[in-house]
């Protein structure tokens, strides 16, 4: 067997803070996590469980204060240079045109800028935005930023994608269209993904496999799901197949419990 | 800020235009001997030589720009300065920004003296300057740069501080390495500050240039002012502050051109072009 694009053993993430040392926040803990070569791997939990600091370890962003990854089972030292990352916020560099921020990566690996230039052009044709390369991030829209977003993480063709929660600032019509292109890029190449959601449905409705965290502090895995719906999925309509209808309720009666707590915890700390 | 309707706009020029031929003309009446009585002065010649006359004052910026023809040579000194001093005072302050900036350890050593040396009223150097450099164009140079290199040197640290975190990250992730993020991420980054300081260190530069030239020099603007002033002639003063102030406008709208030209990448409020 070979080793799994993507594994997380054990790992735990406190943090301290830098006024008060004696202030510590764990945030995820002993949290174990395979992701296959090709495979797709969604991760839902309530707001706040630290979704995004795991997809920070597995990046190389943040080290981790217990435990280990290993990227196709070497374990991984600084940055993960096989992953490319989507940001959950805007990450595309304001000074720079849609092109010029989807060659920077090539641009970075010391590609000759023509060829840079034309692989960018390439990849923006690819997500819908052919004839847009001049445009700034400013003179673009949110859906547009999140595709030249998505341009620049493909053109490296990484063999790992992380995503965290890449669509929740769009609305449900351009957020469908984006979910279907992505299924319809990875489709093409099976890439090893692991995506970061708050929502079921999404995560569902795109994976290979769901992994519900706990309410944080200290959020763990509680629950892997395989999802075993055929491909290729149109994320609409496949909402109203019987077998999602089951899995959504099945791993919706282990999520709910977690995201009342969660809930409560944020209540209580508003309070306080 | 709303930009006026064309012909809105058009009418605030006219006011604008209305409103400085109206103060000359106030200050022409008031100024003018035997025009109107005396109101504050004993003597109706004295308000002309405390406060200049217009008429005078214009016909002297005719005999320097036109007849005479003998300011240039002055203005250039003035303005060679002031370039020079934004120049250098820019470039200093953006390799020292970026340096602390970038440097944690350095920038705690270092930072008290920075505080120091800003809050030290630098005008007082002057002096100093004329001693180490002469009284030609470098010590005029000095005083600028001193006024410059602060302004620029906080904005480039402030803008590297405040690199989003996100975009830093992001060109990690796309293989950035250290070069690479201070060229591509870091230094656009600050520019875009320095940019938006721009105005206020061309006016500093502008000031380090007149106020080193008044207090010594043999050329220059400011020189002519002095000259102008150790003979009380006020009209000739006016005349040098009116010019001035003449290039002080114009710099700032040369540095709004180049600003608009080079920042076309950061959204402006009047711009709806998004698609």
């Amino acid at each position: 067997m070979t080793a799994p694009a993507l594994a997380l053993s054990g790992v735990a993430c406190t943090f301290t803070s830098r006024d008060d040392p004696g202030q510590r926040y764990t945030a995820v803990q002993d949290v174990t996590l395979t992701v296959g070569a090709g495979e797709f791997v969604a991760v839902v939990g309530p707001t706040g469980c630290g979704k995004s600091t795991l997809l920070n370890v597995a990046a190389g962003l943040l080290a981790p204060s217990a435990g280990s990854v290993s990227v196709f089972g070497e374990p991984l030292a600084g940055l993960n240079r096989r992953a490319g990352y989507m940001f959950q916020a805007d990450s595309l560099m304001p000074w720079r045109t849609a092109q010029q921020n989807v060659m920077a990566g090539l641009e970075f690996r010391g590609m000759p800028l023509p060829q840079a230039r034309h692989e960018a052009d390439d990849w923006l044709k690819r997500v819908g935005l052919g004839g847009f390369g001049n445009r700034y991030p400013h003179q673009l829209s949110g859906g547009m930023r999140k595709r030249t977003a998505l341009a620049q993480t493909l053109a490296l063709d990484p063999d790992i994608i992380l995503m965290d929660e890449p669509f929740s600032a769009l609305d449900i019509q351009t957020r469908q269209l984006m979910e279907n292109e992505v299924l319809a890029l990875w489709q093409a190449k099976k890439k090893a993904v692991l995506f970061i959601t708050h929502d079921l449905d999404e995560a569902i409705a795109m994976s290979d496999g769901v992994v519900v965290m706990s309410a944080g502090p200290a959020s763990r895995p509680i629950g892997a799901f395989d999802v075993d719906l055929a491909r290729p999925r149109d994320v609409a309509e496949i909402k109203t197949s019987p077998r999602f209808v089951e899995l959504h309720a099945a791993i919706w009666a282990v999520l709910r419990d977690e995201v009342l707590k969660g809930y409560a915890q944020q209540l209580q700390a508003v309070a306080t | 800020m709303k930009r006026p309707a064309p012909t809105n706009a058009r009418n605030i020029r006219l006011w604008q235009a209305a409103l400085l031929i109206g103060l000359f003309a106030v200050w022409h009446v008031l100024t003018q001997p035997g025009l109107v009585p005396p109101l504050f002065f004993d003597n109706d010649r004295q308000a002309a030589f405390f406060f200049g006359e217009p008429l005078k004052i214009f016909s002297r910026v005719w005999v320097w720009f036109v007849r005479d023809a003998d300011i240039y040579r002055h203005l250039a000194i003035t303005l060679t300065e002031t370039l020079l001093a934004f120049g250098i005072g820019s470039v200093l302050g953006l390799a020292a920004g970026l340096w602390l900036a970038l440097a944690p350890t350095a920038s705690a050593i270092l930072e008290p003296y920075i505080t120091a040396l800003n809050s030290m009223p630098r005008i007082i150097l002057a002096p100093i300057f004329a001693v180490w450099f002469g009284l030609g164009i470098a010590s005029k140079v000095a005083l600028g740069v001193t006024l410059v290199f602060f302004i620029v040197f906080f904005n480039v640290y402030q803008g590297v501080k405040e690199v989003s975190p996100v975009v830093l990250a992001s060109a990690r992730m796309l293989g950035a390495n250290q070069k690479q993020l201070l060229r591509h991420v870091y230094l656009p980054s600050a520019t875009s500050w320095v940019f938006s300081s721009l105005h206020t260190s061309v006016g500093l530069a502008f000031v380090g240039a007149v106020v080193g030239e008044y207090l010594g020099s043999s050329q220059g603007v400011g020189y002519l002012i002095l000259q102008a002033e150790g003979s009380f002639d006020i009209n000739t003063v006016m005349a040098g502050i009116l010019v001035l102030t003449g290039f002080a406008l114009l710099l700032d709208m040369l540095v709004g051109r180049i600003e608009r030209r080079l920042m076309k990448w950061q959204p402006r409020e009047a711009q709806t072009e998004t698609l």
